[in-house]
């Protein structure tokens, strides 16, 4: 009886979550004495319990993203724009684009006053990739020498061979092959130093974590499922500084609650606006709304080990998708404008994006010739008719449904074939199967940034092998453009290449690009100064009071 | 009474083991890897995934996994969660938060319940009686989530009397919203047990002695029409702190309330098995224990039933 009756309430929760919710990170305020007194006003967020210790290489996901962001700082940092500025970095040199001699200022300390040099940077990367520390991020160093033979299984390598330390603010770096867009990556929160005492007790540092960004964590600020509260860090120099008293992370299990919280003033920023709320946040909330692209698509991924979709049949079948789907209608009557249509692979707010690169009509909307690549597909491989084209999605979190079906019925309409919208209970579920590559059709596959680089948008999702490639894409050419890329002397040069091998994704269409993310979210009328950044995060440092 | 209460005790051995064993056996079937998942959209690093699966004895079979979960809980430590932390802390964080909500809807159900469905017997079939009926009707056809969307909406936004959703601290004012959220469904239903209760029992032969004898109608109402009528609403009201503590979840949820069901389902959407299991027992535990608190209530309600034999 017991059972059945959690059961059925899990059941209810996941209608209430698919039909009402958009579901994710969100926060709110404690109601607190603020009178408008700006830079000493505390500001409320939402946000979401940290799935792991809130250590930098073992945190990959939102929820603690966020807050390890906030209170560390490394070599360089984003600015809104994207741009990497120097933080902790003196000067970050290399002319071959393999090896770097990285300088850090003088005289930076950790809120614990240990002071940061360029061993703490060495330490803090080879404990990263260390097998035996089991840190998720590890991967994030793997273009450094030596990674290799640290990150083994078993392996008992602690330090990678291409980090040196010359003196105090001196290191050097070796890749394993040039990479010239490696020094954006810098400012990723995988790379920030940690202190020493991290190291030796990881499990007990990610619960109370010393860093040295423009916040530091409050005296029992880490109040597990329920709040996080930042306070500014007096030392910290760099960029970021602090203009308001703190930010305080409300936990929040879904946006839907959240969303009532600010509504009545309970919380100040809404990252996300629910879905549920789309239609109203605007009368709502007037004024106080933005509504900013940010670096992260939704794409389809078609696995190419299915028969039906692999070879020159399957490259017109994908193509006649991409062509079938009206991106301008699903992005206006189901988004509400929260999405732009997508005119590549990557995202508009990156260095060198364009809109038109040799290949893009294959992502406009053309019933017409959407029928005829099919009918040319079929006189290649006939497409059995009983056969029904899926694309699974995750129902636990992130809305995916509606879109699914909404995309289902375009290409029922346009194709005349069976199409199906396969949800997976959860996003393991749909991520086992995706990693395992037992797939039984398309996916839905979303990709945030990590840095701001176009290649963080092709190289870890459709090179050959790469970890990410839920597509199982292998194109040798496409894998030379993109190293072509990488090997290029000047960033412009790389983004010109990059934009080339992008031609050969946009024919190829391993996933079907359908739309850029919009970041839509809200605020009380007790802060001013809202703004996001290039990855749709707010700038909380730059937030005030009234 | 002793011996009675000591066998009672000795039952919950058995369905100990049996809830663990099967809540456990649940988890480890859902589909997906729990640390696959962990990875996101990343790609998995496989040493890192199998270390991680070694920590958590998700690279043992099932039996292995059960036994060592066992052995757990008899050491007094029931391990740890993904985000490392001890799972013993986690319960000790969300139960007394839940017990609050729990408890507090208990309370208003069972107070307004059997004062309003007393009242209601008692004038069956006039104008009171016909509008908590089909008040009690609309509560009952309605589901929680709409009507906690509601009155967060409306009390909550709207009016402003209540915060939308609970501080941290999650005090008793903050829960009071909630809590009543919570028992709405129970109390139309202790409302109709208690009428109908009583509605039997003031036909019956000792009311008719009791009012013969010339007692006050007060003390008829009191000694012997609500006493008598309260068993099988206490049966209710036991078999229900069990059921509102695990139901919670969807108010919960709504009123983002730091307890039992949030931690719950996200251990099940993460498949950590061992916080799952943990959490539900307890929720077992509770159950067993309020029942038995009910069984002994009877003999104090009514003298006729004994325990001993």
């Amino acid at each position: 009886m017991r059972f059945s009756r959690t059961s059925k309430a899990l059941g209810m929760v996941a209608i209430a979550a698919l039909a009402l919710t958009g579901c994710g990170a969100s926060g709110s305020a404690t109601g607190s004495g603020s009178t408008g007194g700006d830079t000493s006003k505390v500001i409320f967020a939402d946000g979401s319990e940290p799935q792991r210790p809130l250590m930098p290489a073992d945190t990959n996901e939102v929820g603690g993203g966020k807050v390890i962001d906030m209170i560390f700082a490394g070599l360089v940092s984003y600015d809104p724009s994207g741009k990497p500025v120097n933080e902790l970095a003196e000067s970050i040199e290399g002319k071959d684009g393999q090896h770097f001699t990285i300088k850090v200022k003088k005289d930076q300390k950790f809120t614990n006053g240990e002071a940061i040099t360029a061993k703490s940077f060495v330490d803090s990367w080879n404990f990263g990739a260390a097998a035996k520390n089991a840190q998720l991020s590890g991967g994030f160093f793997e273009s450094i020498k030596g990674y290799d033979e640290a990150s083994a299984e078993g392996s008992t390598v602690e330090t990678m061979s291409g980090l040196k330390v010359v003196d105090d603010q001196t290191f050097t770096v070796e890749l394993k092959q040039p990479e010239s867009d490696w020094p954006l990556r810098l400012g990723y929160t995988a790379f920030v130093p940690v202190p020493s005492g991290a190291l030796k007790d990881p499990k007990g540092f990610g619960e109370k974590p010393v860093g040295n960004g423009p916040y530091k964590l409050a005296d029992g600020g880490w109040q597990h499922n329920v709040q996080i509260q930042l306070v500014p860090n007096p030392d910290y120099s760099g960029p970021r500084k602090a203009k308001n008293a703190g930010v305080t992370f409300k936990i929040y299990q879904n946006d839907d609650s959240a969303y009532q919280a600010l509504l009545s003033n309970d919380l100040d920023i809404l990252q996300t606006i629910p879905t549920s709320a789309l239609k109203n946040f605007k009368s709502d909330l007037g004024e106080r709304t933005i509504n900013k692209p940010y670096a992260g698509n939704q794409t389809i991924a078609i696995p190419e080990y299915l028969p039906e979709w692999s070879g020159e049949a399957g490259k017109l079948r994908r193509q006649a998708i991409s062509m079938a789907i009206n991106r301008e209608e699903i992005t206006k009557v189901i988004f509400n404008g929260a999405r732009q249509p997508a005119k590549d692979f990557t995202a508009p707010v990156l260095d060198g994006y364009s809109d038109s690169i040799a290949g893009a009509d294959n992502l406009k909307f053309d019933a017409a010739k959407a029928k005829e690549a099919w009918t040319k597909a079929d006189a290649i491989q006939k497409w059995d008719a009983n056969t029904t084209f899926t694309i699974a999605y995750n129902a636990d979190k992130g809305g995916h449904k509606a879109w699914v079906e909404a995309v289902v019925n375009q290409l029922k309409n346009t194709l005349g074939i069976k199409v199906e919208g396969k949800p997976y209970a959860t996003f393991k579920e749909a991520r086992n199967d995706a990693t395992a590559k037992t797939l039984t059709g398309s996916i839905r596959a979303g990709w945030q940034a990590d840095y701001p680089s176009l290649y963080n948008f092709l190289g870890p999702i459709y090179k050959t092998g790469a970890g990410s490639n839920d597509a199982n894409y292998a194109n040798p050419t496409f894998d030379k453009a993109i190293s072509d890329g990488l090997n290029a002397a000047t960033v412009g040069e790389g983004n010109k290449a990059m934009n080339k091998a992008q031609e050969i994704l946009l024919t190829d269409l391993p996933a079907i690009p359908l739309w850029y993310q919009v970041a839509q979210g809200g605020w009380s009328d007790k802060v001013t100064n809202v703004d996001y950044g290039w990855d749709g995060v707010p700038l909380y440092y730059n937030v005030t009071g009234k | 009474m002793s011996t009675y209460i000591l066998k009672r005790f000795l039952q919950l051995i058995p369905v100990f083991l049996g809830a663990t064993l099967l809540v456990y056996f649940l988890v480890f079937s859902l589909p997906g890897d729990p640390i696959v998942a962990l990875f996101g959209d990343k790609p998995v690093n496989e040493a890192v995934a199998a270390k991680l699966r070694a920590q958590y004895h998700l690279d043992q079979p099932f039996w292995m996994q059960y036994l060592l979960y066992l052995k757990s809980i008899f050491t007094f430590d029931l391990g740890q969660d993904f985000s490392g932390r001890p799972i013993a802390a986690v319960l000790g964080e969300v139960f007394p938060v839940t017990a609050r909500l729990a408890i507090m809807a208990l309370i208003f159900e069972a107070v307004f319940g059997i004062v309003f469905g007393l009242i209601a017997g008692l004038r069956k079939g006039k104008f009171f009686d016909a509008t908590v009926l089909v008040a009690s009707l609309i509560v009952i056809g309605i589901p929680i989530f709409v009507l906690g969307f509601l009155l967060q909406f409306t009390i909550g936004v709207q009016l402003g009397w209540a915060k939308p959703t609970v501080s941290s601290a999650a005090t008793v004012q903050d829960l009071i919203l909630p809590a009543i959220v919570l028992g709405l469904g129970s109390f139309a239903y202790v409302l109709r047990l208690t009428r109908t209760s009583v509605i039997e029992n003031m036909n019956a032969d000792y009311v008719r002695t009791a009012t013969a004898k010339g007692l006050s109608r007060f003390q008829v109402v009191r000694v012997h029409i609500l006493r008598n009528s309260l068993i099988p609403v206490i049966t209710f009201l036991g078999a229900d702190l069990g059921a509102l503590m695990g139901g919670a979840i969807v108010t919960e949820g709504i009123f983002n309330v730091p307890g039992v069901g949030n931690r719950l389902y996200r251990a099940v959407l993460s498949g950590e098995g061992p916080t799952v299991v943990s959490i539900v027992t307890v929720l077992v535990l509770i159950y067993c224990l309020s029942n038995l608190l009910v069984d002994l209530l009877y003999g104090w309600l009514d003298p006729r039933i004994r325990y001993d034999s």
